[in-house]
């Protein structure tokens, strides 16, 4: 079982995560697309920091012996993976956006000087 | 396509009406087969008012027929959303100093003879905001189950935050004044923006009225929401109404009451 002080530590800084996200969509500094994702994840450490013997529970349902954490760390890493796979498909939404806005301000600007030095 | 019913539905009964500038607002992504139609039947409705279509990022020929029928176009380089798109609307209405704009979805399912109804209590004074809402008894709404549960569950949770009872949080049958429009130009949700502005409006100190009003099937397109995303937009509607509680709301200034 978890020692007590590190489950209690462990619950405090996984609550502050959840105050920071709700704190960042109050000031619309983040949108609540993203929001939910983070929320989640905060809930989550939450839990498995004052469910004490969850993390051997988890290991046992399946099937890691010796080393419990090693859940933790796998379902973590695929976890960070999934969001750097999110933020790629994001970044490359923004950078075709990108595009099209600057193609349609050169058009425009075109259009613009075209019709200023006609008159 | 039906042949247009041009009964002469006059603006005219709304009185003062035809003092103000006024705004027909209509968000249209992919909406060729009826954007056309909703155009025709706002100019028979009151020719007086200008008709501003927000093309979303359309890859069919929404703008062209827009332009065709003498609405001015607004067409956004990209797929904004319909928060987005509207907001745009907003911001044109803002900055050509419209005193009342409408919000007549580019699918149809608004009837333009409807919106007496939705102009009078803004036209008199009585209201910021005019919902038209489906559950007044006129006509009948069809729904899958889970978008009628998500529209119970926003009416509940909206009505307790406004403080009055409102059925219908999510139509895009509106009408708003002048400090609406300041304050939506300002400041507009992003995804599914209806319920959300329901409530800034209300923390805004401005006054909100709900009508009821008959909506039609929709002529052409589909809806943007499928039943898949039903859950997540309940989800996201229902934090961001939680959080908007302890959100502070810019009130829109009093110098232009009369």
């Amino acid at each position: 079982m978890t020692p007590l002080a590190v489950s209690i530590v462990g619950a405090l800084a996984s609550f502050a995560i959840v105050l920071v996200v709700l704190e960042l969509i109050r000031t619309r500094r983040l949108r609540e697309r993203y929001a939910l994702l983070w929320l989640l994840t905060g809930i989550v450490l939450t839990v498995l920091a004052a469910w004490r013997n969850g993390l051997n529970t988890i290991a046992g349902w399946v099937g890691v012996r010796g080393y419990p954490p090693a859940v933790l760390f796998a379902v973590g890493l695929l976890f960070v993976l999934a969001v750097l796979l999110h933020y790629s498909t994001v970044i490359s939404r923004l950078s075709d956006q990108n595009t099209i806005l600057a193609q349609r301000l050169a058009l425009m600007e075109l259009q613009l000087r075209e019709r200023a030095e006609q008159e | 396509m039906a042949e247009l019913e041009l009964a002469a539905p006059p603006a005219e009964h709304v009185a003062g009406l035809s003092s103000l500038k006024r705004l027909a607002i209509v968000p249209a992504m992919n909406e060729e087969a009826s954007v056309g139609r909703v155009i025709d039947e706002l100019n028979a409705f009151d020719p007086g008012m200008d008709v501003v279509v927000v093309d979303d990022g359309s890859v069919d020929r929404t703008a062209g027929i827009a332009v065709d029928r003498g609405a001015h176009v607004l067409r956004l380089p990209f797929n904004l959303g319909i928060g987005g798109a509207m907001q745009t609307g907003f911001r044109y209405a803002f900055e050509h100093g419209y005193d009342i704009a409408v919000q007549v979805d580019g699918d149809g399912q608004h009837d333009p003879t409807e919106l007496p109804k939705i102009l009078g209590p803004v036209v008199s004074g009585r209201a910021d905001l005019v919902v038209g809402t489906r559950f007044g008894g006129e006509g009948e709404f069809r729904s899958t189950a889970i978008r009628r549960v998500g529209i119970r569950v926003f009416a509940w949770t909206v009505s307790r935050i406004v403080g009055q009872r409102v059925t219908d949080t999510t139509s895009g049958f509106r009408a708003i004044g002048r400090r609406g429009i300041a304050l939506f130009a300002a400041d507009y949700p992003h995804d599914y923006p209806e319920v959300e502005a329901t409530v800034m409006v209300a923390k805004a100190r401005l006054r909100l009225v709900e009508v009821p009003v008959a909506m039609r099937e929709r002529v052409g397109g589909r809806s943007s929401i499928t039943a898949l995303r039903s859950v997540y937009y309940m989800v996201k509607v229902l934090l961001a109404l939680f959080i908007g509680l302890f959100r502070r709301y810019a009130v829109p200034g009093e110098e232009e009451d009369k």
